[in-house]
């Protein structure tokens, strides 16, 4: 309805409508004369057909890569000072790497508990055992044995339900883990809305000039004093929305209100998993990229994706013989989440399992080469030389 | 560019004669613009208007058909770059690859597997589409043979050899099954290209990382009056993969954007080529394997082969097709009302749910699974999930209410009594006061809820 409304109104703006002069009232006449129009509707298509073979040998044009100008540009962010290795995200200046490669690859950051979480699918527990009870132990593992970019260290603990502990228990877990590696850290809360402002910002202080990113602020909580405690401690801010694009544009808008700029904020629109509502996601990524790249500052800010929500899913953790051991799939389904929500544009990823990393590493690291220049193997035989 | 309602609008009688079945020329424009109706419906069309009708509703990559009857598959159609400017058609057939020098029981074996994967989700069954025969062997004779075999199989077909004559050869048995011809090269191209127009077949072009080579040979197969042809702009599957990523948006953005006829063909990809060479062992060649095909699958690839057929590599990636190709403008549902499991009777217990595709299924298989007898009654949240809806608020007590009376549930069962999903808690108390039933939470995932049934309730 609505769309007909919109159509007609369509119409009332135009101010030419050719009238056809062609009509046929009667039913006897039209079958009559369809044979013929068929006819005739054939006898022009092929006419075209041949028209359009002579030209086309005459008008041989050259191949030209399809390359766009974009008025707009992502910010770039940076995460990791002080007595961190710096890692940059975002500076795109467009969507292909054959307009022009991106400036910083996608960057991983590994999963990492304050509380030695047993209901971690065993996939993972596997790779973590032994330094699970230990949070800077288990952050070091994941990157001096996995390559790690970053780390997150999720306060799961803080939350009233699962350990309550204290903001300032949460503040030691930080030092722990910032003692333990050199990398950036992504400080993340329990979920709990009242706690998380209170948590995020003594883990703030306790990193202060560290350059974190505080996970996160949303409209649902505090996100003044998330925000505030990112400027007074010099960290960033992820800014996360539930797949929809008002959502985020608001809740940047008032983050940057509260002293942020582009460059303190990544955003988060939320990655529904493989099978599990990723085409939400992928609409909602893909038109944000687009809007950053066309100009609109609102949303010019890197993403995140929280590809560890894969494992939510019952293809990934459910036993059942019919589709195969556990332990093939829930790392695919985490790669094809994450590597879904990069081709639409994810700077940053949220995971847990050192294949899934890996994997989306590899094709990751080609987004900053220019386009022709990886050596590739010869595969013009591949019919016959494939086993 | 996809095409307005207003663009067809203007090449219609406009006479609102509603011969169509549409109550305007503009209804039926709408509907055609978004393809949900078919062109020869309009018997009011003068000669020169359907023409430019026909041209105009082409779409902006040439859908091929490939195989016959039973066994035919679409391949491309589609229109837009990004699937929420409409959708993408055609859902990606996976093609699995078989050699022609393997014995026969392995042969016989394979082609069976391939047949037999099924995958079932949100009530529909995802499987394969269609076999690739490879002439691995280089011999004419086992290729023809081996085609041969291959015309028993329920799947469409696609012959893979740059051997001319090996591919007339197998022509000669299958050429009237209309299988995909793989392919012209550079060095091939007059040849298969007769064979083409000879057996009326498709022609896949195979031009590896050179894009102005490929415009330039689809040109020579298109002068020739072929149009059915596929784009193989060559498959890297390491460091090579960031090119073949290019080539494919390269060639997509020709065909949407510029109309460049000479790209206006559905892309394959091979993922199948990650088992070349590969220094991994099989279980790790099979996750790279499913990587490659859902980064292509992601980027436009309309026809995939693959060489894996485990189930474990298989389903995220019919998994990943089914869900890039659901249509953005129809929520995923299934019709609300009570539904019933089992042997159900008056004394049957009776279970909540909402109406989302994804949701009722997954209930539903796990239901039957659990040999469950029981009444289900499905809520319209307009297609959403337990806690979307809960969180979005179209579920609630009223809305459970106005549900039992509607579908008379009342009158099959004695108790007034019902199990909630365990995300649903926090509208327990609102379905208890506004339905006058009891309400019992249930577990967090269904997978449990047979048994909560048969052991709670
Ligand atoms: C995909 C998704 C969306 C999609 C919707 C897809 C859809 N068609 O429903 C979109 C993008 C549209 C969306 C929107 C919103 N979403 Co949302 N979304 C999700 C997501 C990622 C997955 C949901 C899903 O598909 N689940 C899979 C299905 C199968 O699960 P299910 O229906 O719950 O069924 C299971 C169980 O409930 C149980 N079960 C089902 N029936 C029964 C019956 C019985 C008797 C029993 C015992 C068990 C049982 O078994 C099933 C299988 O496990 C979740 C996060 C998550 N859960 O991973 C967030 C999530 C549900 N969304 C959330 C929110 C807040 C929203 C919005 C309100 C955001 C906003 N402010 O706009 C909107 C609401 C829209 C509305 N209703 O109007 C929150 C809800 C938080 C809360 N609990 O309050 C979640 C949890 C994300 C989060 N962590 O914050 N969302
Ligand atoms: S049949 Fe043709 S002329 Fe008649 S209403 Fe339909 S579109 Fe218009």
């Amino acid at each position: 309805m609505d769309k007909m409304t919109q159509l007609l109104k369509l119409l009332e703006n135009t101010d030419t409508i050719e009238l056809n002069e062609f009509r046929m009232d009667f039913e006897e006449l039209e079958l009559n004369i369809m044979p013929a129009i068929q006819q005739v509707v054939q006898t022009a298509q092929r006419q075209a057909q041949q028209a359009e073979i002579v030209r086309e040998a005459i008008l041989a044009e050259e191949f030209k890569p399809p390359i766009h100008d974009y008025p707009g540009e992502v910010a770039e962010v940076q995460l990791g000072a002080g007595t961190r290795k710096p890692v940059f995200l975002g500076g795109q200046k467009t969507l292909y790497r054959f307009e022009e490669p991106q400036p910083n690859p996608p960057v991983v950051t590994f999963d990492v508990f304050d509380i030695p979480m047993p209901g971690l699918p065993r996939p993972i527990r596997e790779h973590f055992e032994d330094v699970m009870e230990h949070p800077g132990d288990w952050a070091k593992k994941a990157v001096k044995d996995f390559g790690a970019n970053m780390v997150t260290i999720h306060l799961i603990g803080t939350g009233p339900k699962v350990m309550d502990k204290t903001p300032q228990q949460a503040a030691a877990d930080i030092e722990e883990v910032l003692q333990a590696v050199d990398v950036p850290l992504v400080i993340g809360g329990s979920g709990d809305p009242q706690k998380d402002p209170v948590v995020l910002e003594a883990a703030a202080a306790a990193a202060e000039d560290e350059r974190c990113l505080l996970a996160s602020a949303n409209l649902d909580l505090d996100y003044r004093k998330v925000a505030k405690a990112a400027v007074d401690y010099n960290h960033a801010v992820l800014s996360w929305a539930i797949t929809d694009i008002n959502m985020q544009k608001t809740l940047n808008k008032y983050l940057m209100k509260e002293g942020l700029t582009q460059k303190d904020i990544v955003m988060d629109p939320t990655t529904c998993a493989l099978g599990y509502g990723i085409e939400f996601s992928i609409d909602v990524i893909t038109r944000t990229r687009l809007a950053a790249l066309k100009g609109d500052s609102d949303l010019q800010m890197p993403m995140s994706s929280g590809t560890t929500n894969a494992w939510g899913s019952r293809e990934a953790w459910m036993k059942k013989d019919e589709w195969g051991p556990t332990d093939y799939r829930g790392p695919i389904w985490e790669i094809v989440t994450g590597l879904t929500m990069m081709l639409c544009g994810v700077d940053i990823f949220m995971m847990l399992h050192p294949q899934s990393v890996k994997m989306l590493r590899e094709i990751g690291e080609t987004f900053t080469k220019e386009y022709m220049t990886s050596e590739v193997p010869d595969i013009s035989n591949w019919v016959t030389q494939l086993e | 560019m996809a095409v307005t309602a207003m663009d067809v609008y203007r090449l219609l009688p406009k006479t609102n004669c509603a011969k169509c079945g549409e109550a305007s020329c503009m209804a039926f424009a709408t509907k055609l613009s978004e393809k949900e109706i078919d062109l020869e419906l309009c018997t009011q069309l003068a000669a020169d208007e359907m023409d430019k009708l026909v041209d105009l509703l082409a779409p902006a990559v040439n859908e091929i058909t490939i195989g016959k009857g039973d066994k035919a598959i679409l391949v491309g159609g589609d229109e837009v770059l990004y699937r929420y400017e409409l959708t993408y058609y055609n859902p990606t057939p996976l093609v699995i690859d078989i050699s022609d020098d393997i014995d026969e029981a392995a042969f016989d074996e394979r082609v069976k597997k391939i047949e037999d994967t099924q995958f079932e989700r949100t009530g529909e069954l995802l499987t394969l589409d269609a076999i690739a025969l490879r002439n691995k062997s280089g011999n004419a004779s086992k290729f023809k043979e081996a085609a041969e075999k291959l015309k028993n199989s329920s799947l469409a077909l696609v012959l893979c050899s740059f051997d001319a004559d090996a591919m007339k050869a197998a022509l000669e048995s299958v050429g009237d099954e209309h299988p995909l011809i793989y392919g012209a090269t550079e060095n091939n191209i007059e040849q298969m290209a007769s064979l083409a127009l000879e057996y009326d077949c498709p022609i896949a072009l195979f031009v590896p990382n050179d894009l102005e080579k490929m415009k330039e040979l689809s040109r020579t197969l298109r002068n020739k009056g072929i149009t059915d042809i596929v784009l193989d702009p060559g498959t890297y599957v390491d460091a090579g993969i960031g090119d073949t990523l290019d080539d494919f948006v390269m060639i997509r953005r020709l065909a949407i954007e510029e109309r460049d006829e000479d790209f206006r063909f559905p892309i394959l990809g091979i993922p199948a080529l990650t088992w070349l060479n590969s220094d991994e062992d099989e279980v790790n060649t099979a996750i790279k394997e499913a990587t490659i095909a859902a980064t292509l699958i992601n980027k436009y690839a309309d026809m995939m082969i693959i060489h894996g057929t485990e189930i474990w590599e298989l389903i995220p990636v019919l998994t990943l097709r089914q869900s890039l190709y659901t249509d953005p403008r129809k929520p995923q549902a299934v019709d609300a009302g009570v539904y019933e499991f089992g042997e159900a009777n008056e004394d049957s217990p009776v279970a909540l749910t909402t109406n989302f595709a994804l949701t009722y299924y997954t209930v539903e298989g796990d239901l039957k699974s659990g040999k469950a007898n029981c009444y289900l009654l499905v809520l319209d949240t307009e297609g959403r999930a337990v806690d979307v809806s809960v969180a979005g608020s179209q579920f609630n007590g009223k809305a459970v209410a106005d549900l039992i009376k509607d579908t008379g549930i009342e009158d099959k069962v004695k108790a007034r009594k019902m199990v909630i999903p365990g995300l649903g808690a926090p509208v327990s108390g609102e379905i208890e006061d506004d339905s006058g039933w009891e309400v019992v939470v249930g577990p967090r995932d269904s997978s449990a809820l047979a048994d909560f049934l048969r052991e709670k309730v």
